[in-house]
C-alpha cells in the first residue's frame, strides 16, 4: 500500500518545481499567522499570499535570493535565503499602524492631472463631510462653488462659480441638463445628497457635448447605481430646528442583466422660528417627497448599459409672518404670506454600447423628458410656471489613427414648452434647438492633452450659431499642469424662474426692451477665458498641491438685472460692459496621517454697467478666505470602527448693497455688508461598515444677519424687500443623524 | 484596363487582410508607475500600425490592438524593449536602454517599487 502511495507521489515530485513553504506570523505573537501578507522574490513576478493560518508556498529556483514579505500594518522584511528549508518568520508592526493605508489613501476631492480640462472630482465621502442634504448644500467643503446664505423667504441656497450665478453654471445629472428654465431656483434642493454618487465640477468653458448654454462652468452630478449601491440604505437626519429628513435605498438583482433600486426621499420642517423677532419666519415650513426608481441593465459581454430611471417630487413651501394662515390669508393684505408648491415627473434613459472588439469604439444616446409645474404666490404677486421639456442626445466616440486622437460627435436636440403666469400677465414660448457637435483630444501621453471642440446649433429663437471651445494642458515636469481655456456661451435667460425672490419684494418689474425674442430681450453670449496651474509636491514627506487659477468672462450681451432702484426691479440688454473676473489660489495638504487640510483664498472682480454707470455686482464679496480640516482617528481597526472630524471656515469681505437711497430713511441700507466669517463642525462616528452616527453645527458661532427683511412693519407698503441677504438668518443649528447600510 | 486591374487587386488584398485590422495581442511589461504607463504606450503607439495600447499599472499587462497588416507583436514588443522596460518571459531589455528611464521607473529595483506603493 505505501508502496502503491509512493509510486504516485513521485512523478509528482519529479516534475513539480522546487517549492519553499513557510509561515509568517506577527512578532509579538507566534501563534498568530497573519492572513494575506505578500510573499515574493524580489525582482520577478513570482508571488504568493499566505492563507488563513499565516501559511504559504512558493516556488523556487537557486537564482532567487531575497525574499520580500509585506503586510499592512507591518514593517516589510527581506529575507536572504539560500536553500529550500522552509521558514517561520515573525513581521514586526509599524510604529504607524496604518501608514500603509493612509498613503494609499484616496483624496475624497480628487483634481485631475492628466485631463485638458480643469475638473474637480467630489466622491461621496466628501459629500459626507457636511451630512445636511441636498446638492446646494454638497458643495459647503468645496472652494470652487460659493453656496450664498439661504434667502430670507424660501430658504433655498443658491450656488455661484467664477462669481457668476447658477443659471451660467451647465448643471447636469449623469450629463443630462437638469437644473435649468423651471427648475433653476429650486432644483439644486430637489436632488437628495444621498442619491449623489460623485460630482465633477469643471471650470471654465468646459465640453460642447453637453450643449451651448454654459458660461461659468459644468457641474455633473452622477447618482447612486442599482448595481453598486447598498441593498439597503437608510438615512435619519434631525436638526435643532426641527427639521427632518429620511433616505432610504433599496436595491435588488432582478436577474443577471437587470438590477433595479427604488430611491425615496422624505424631508419636512413644521416648526416655525422667529429669533430676530421680525415678526417673520427665518425658514419656511416645508414637506418634500422625492422619488426614483431606476433600472439598471448590463451585459458586460456584448458592451451594452442601459438605465431606465423614474422620478417624481411634490415640494410644499410655505413662509412669510409668524401668524400667515394660507386659508384665511392668501391674497389679502391681512398678513404677508407665501406658498410654493412644486410638482415634478421626469422619464430618462440612457443607452450605451461599447464595442468589445475595438474599445476605442462607442455610442452613447440619452434621451429625458420632465414635466415641472410650480404654482406660487408671495404676498400679492403671483406665479406660476409650467415647463415641459424633452432632450436627446446621441454621442459616437472613436479614434483616428492610434488612441492618442480620440474623437467624439454626435448630435442633439431640446424642446421647451414655458408657460408662465406673473401677476396678470401670461408668457408662453417654444424653444427647439437641433444641434450637431464634433470634439477632437489629442493626448501625448506626457505633456500635452488638448480638447477642441466645435458645435452648430439652430434654435428658432436664437438663431443659428457656433459654439467654439477648446482646453489645452501642458505638464513640463513632474506633478505639475499648466491649462488654458476659451469658449463661448449663449443662452436665453428665464427672466423670472432665475430671479424668484424679486416677486418677495414690492419692486415693480420693468422690462425696459422689446425687440428681442424673448421677454422682448436678447439671448446672453459670453467668452469665458481661463488659465490655471496646479503643482503637487511633497512638504515635509506628506502629499500637497498647489492651485492657481484665473478665469474671466467677458459678456458680449447680458440681460442685466438692475436691482439699483429699491422700488422696481429692472431688466434690459447690456449697454456696454460687463464682466467676472476671479483668481482662486488653493493649498491642500495631508499633514500627518489621516489629516487633511485645505486652504483657498479668492478674488472676484464682477462688474456691470448699468443705467446708472458701472458697479459692482451687489451682495458678491470681493475676497473670500476658506479652511477645511478633516481628522479620523481609527479605534479598532477589525471592524474599522472609527471617528471623523470636520471643519469648515469661510470668511466673506464686505458685499455691496444694491442701492436703498429711494427707501424711506428708515429703510435705508449702508453702501456694504459687514464682513461675515461661518464656522461649520461635524463629528462622525463609524462603528462598522454598517452603521455610522453623525453629529453637527452649522454656523457655530452663531452669526446672524440683524435685519435681513426691509419694511417689515409694512410688509404691503413701497419698501418691502427681503433680497438683502448677506449672512445667515437663524443663527447656529445643531443635527445629527445616522446611517445603515447593507451591502 | 491596368487601372481596374490594379483596382482590383488592391481590393481583394484588403478583403484577404480585413480580419486582421484590429489583431490583439496581451503581454506582461515590467514597470512601476504613471510615467512609465505613458512611455510603454508611447513606445508602442509611435509603431506604425498601432492603434490601441494601454497598459495597467498593477497587473502590467499590455494589451494591444494594431493593424496586423503594416506591424507584428515582434515590431511592437522591440519597440517597448528600446525605451527600456522588459518583456516578461520574452526578452529583458538591454542596460543600456533600462539606464534611460527616469530615476523614478527604476523598476529592477526595489526600493523605487516600494515608493510608489499605494499610488
Amino acid at each position: 500500500m505505501k508502496c502503491l502511495i509512493n509510486m504516485l507521489l513521485l512523478p509528482a515530485l519529479i516534475f513539480s518545481q522546487e517549492k519553499i513553504t513557510g509561515t509568517i506570523h506577527d512578532a509579538a505573537n507566534k501563534n498568530e499567522g497573519l492572513v494575506g501578507a505578500n510573499v515574493y522574490w524580489a525582482n520577478t513576478n513570482v508571488g504568493s499570499i499566505t492563507d488563513i493560518d499565516g501559511r504559504f508556498s512558493i516556488s523556487y529556483k537557486t537564482e532567487y535570493k531575497k525574499l520580500i514579505i509585506s503586510h499592512v500594518g507591518y514593517k516589510t522584511d527581506t529575507l536572504n535565503i539560500k536553500n529550500s528549508n522552509s521558514i517561520t518568520h515573525g513581521l514586526q508592526p509599524t510604529e504607524d499602524l496604518d501608514e500603509v493605508t493612509v498613503t494609499s489613501r484616496k483624496q475624497t476631492t480628487a483634481k485631475s492631472f492628466f485631463k485638458a480640462e480643469n475638473v474637480i472630482t467630489v466622491s461621496s465621502k466628501e459629500l459626507l463631510k457636511a451630512a445636511c442634504c441636498n446638492l446646494s448644500e454638497s458643495f459647503e467643503t468645496n472652494p470652487s462653488i460659493d453656496v450664498n446664505f439661504a434667502d430670507a423667504v424660501t430658504g433655498t441656497r443658491q450656488i455661484k462659480m467664477l462669481g457668476l450665478t447658477s443659471p451660467y453654471i451647465l448643471i447636469a445629472t449623469e450629463n443630462i441638463p437638469s437644473i435649468r428654465g423651471a427648475s433653476q431656483a429650486y432644483g439644486l434642493s430637489f436632488i437628495p445628497g444621498t442619491w449623489v454618487e460623485s460630482i465633477q465640477i469643471s471650470k471654465g468653458a468646459g465640453s460642447v457635448v453637453n450643449g451651448y448654454e454654459s458660461i461659468a462652468g459644468q457641474i455633473n452630478t452622477e447618482l447612486v447605481k442599482p448595481s453598486t449601491d447598498n441593498t439597503l440604505f437608510v438615512n435619519l437626519y434631525g436638526a435643532s430646528s426641527e427639521r427632518l429628513e429620511l433616505n432610504t435605498h433599496v436595491n435588488s438583482k432582478v436577474s443577471n442583466r437587470w438590477h433595479t433600486g427604488l430611491y425615496l426621499h422624505g424631508n419636512s420642517h413644521n416648526k416655525k422660528h422667529d429669533v430676530n423677532n421680525d415678526g417673520f419666519l427665518d425658514m419656511p415650513l416645508f414637506n418634500q417627497i422625492n422619488l426614483m426608481n431606476r433600472w439598471q441593465y448590463t451585459d458586460t459581454k456584448n458592451g451594452f448599459v442601459s438605465f431606465v430611471n423614474l422620478k417624481f417630487l411634490n415640494d410644499e413651501k410655505q413662509t412669510g409672518e409668524l401668524n400667515f394662515d394660507p386659508e384665511n390669508d392668501k391674497f389679502t393684505t391681512n398678513l404677508w404670506g407665501s406658498e410654493i408648491n412644486t410638482r415634478r415627473y421626469e422619464v430618462s434613459t440612457k443607452f450605451g454600447y461599447v464595442n468589445a472588439e475595438i474599445p476605442w469604439q462607442s455610442l452613447g444616446v440619452q434621451t429625458a423628458y420632465s414635466n415641472h409645474k410650480q404654482t406660487s404666490y408671495f404676498g400679492l404677486n403671483q406665479y406660476n410656471i409650467t415647463h415641459n421639456s424633452l432632450y436627446a442626445n446621441a454621442i459616437y466616440n472613436s479614434i483616428i489613427s492610434d488612441s492618442r486622437h480620440k474623437i467624439k460627435t454626435g448630435l442633439s436636440y431640446t424642446h421647451d414648452f414655458y408657460n408662465e403666469f406673473v401677476n396678470t400677465i401670461t408668457y408662453r414660448r417654444i424653444e427647439n434647438s437641433v444641434g450637431a457637435f464634433f470634439e477632437y483630444n489629442y493626448n501625448n501621453l506626457e505633456l500635452l492633452n488638448l480638447t477642441a471642440g466645435i458645435r452648430i446649433d439652430h434654435h428658432n429663437l436664437l438663431g443659428t450659431f457656433i459654439t467654439p471651445r477648446m482646453h489645452i494642458r501642458y505638464s513640463p515636469w513632474r506633478k505639475s499642469a499648466f491649462r488654458a481655456s476659451v469658449g463661448r456661451g449663449k443662452r436665453s435667460a428665464n427672466i423670472f424662474a432665475e430671479n424668484q425672490q424679486l416677486f418677495s419684494t414690492s419692486r415693480q418689474i420693468n422690462i425696459t426692451n422689446t425687440g428681442g425674442e424673448i421677454y422682448g430681450l436678447d439671448p446672453e453670449i459670453a467668452w469665458n477665458y481661463g488659465v490655471s496651474y496646479l503643482q503637487g509636491f511633497n512638504l515635509f514627506g506628506k502629499k500637497a498641491d498647489i492651485t492657481l487659477d484665473y478665469y474671466k468672462t467677458d459678456f458680449k450681451n447680458q440681460v442685466v438685472v438692475d436691482w439699483e432702484n429699491s422700488q422696481a426691479i429692472n431688466f434690459y440688454n447690456l449697454n456696454g460692459k460687463s464682466f467676472a473676473n476671479s483668481f482662486q489660489a488653493e493649498f491642500n495638504y495631508s499633514a500627518f496621517k489621516y489629516f487633511d487640510l485645505r486652504l483657498a483664498y479668492k478674488f472676484y472682480d464682477v462688474k456691470t454697467d448699468y443705467n446708472t454707470g458701472r458697479l459692482e455686482k451687489p451682495l458678491t464679496p470681493r475676497n473670500r478666505f476658506f479652511a477645511n480640516v478633516s481628522y479620523e482617528i481609527l479605534t479598532k481597526k477589525e471592524n474599522k470602527e472609527h471617528w471623523k472630524f470636520d471643519a469648515t471656515y469661510n470668511w466673506l469681505s464686505s458685499q455691496r448693497f444694491a442701492s436703498t437711497l429711494n427707501n424711506a430713511i428708515e429703510n435705508q441700507l449702508p453702501i456694504r455688508t459687514p464682513v461675515v466669517a461661518t464656522l461649520n463642525a461635524q463629528i462622525t462616528k463609524v462603528f462598522s461598515s454598517k452603521f455610522e452616527v453623525y453629529l453637527g453645527g452649522e454656523n457655530i458661532t452663531n452669526v446672524r444677519q440683524p435685519n435681513p427683511i426691509l419694511g417689515t412693519d409694512d410688509p404691503f407698503g413701497a419698501n418691502f424687500d427681503t433680497t438683502f441677504v448677506y449672512g445667515p438668518i437663524f443663527g447656529s443649528l445643531f443635527y445629527t443623524g445616522l446611517r445603515f447600510k447593507l451591502q | 484596363m491596368k487601372r481596374i486591374l490594379i483596382l482590383l487587386l488592391l481590393f481583394t488584398s484588403s478583403l484577404m487582410y480585413a480580419q486582421n485590422k484590429n489583431e490583439k495581442a496581451s503581454m506582461e511589461v515590467d514597470g512601476v508607475c504613471g510615467m512609465c504607463k505613458a512611455r510603454i504606450e508611447k513606445a508602442c503607439l509611435n509603431t506604425k500600425g498601432v492603434k490601441y495600447a494601454q497598459w495597467n499599472v498593477d497587473t502590467h499587462e499590455l494589451k494591444l490592438i494594431y493593424d496586423a497588416r503594416k506591424t507584428d507583436v515582434k515590431t511592437i514588443q522591440a519597440k517597448v524593449l528600446d525605451v527600456g522596460h522588459d518583456v516578461v518571459n520574452v526578452k529583458k531589455a538591454t542596460d543600456e536602454a533600462y539606464n534611460l528611464v527616469h530615476p523614478c521607473c527604476k523598476y529592477r529595483n526595489e526600493s523605487v517599487k516600494e515608493s510608489h506603493e499605494g499610488e
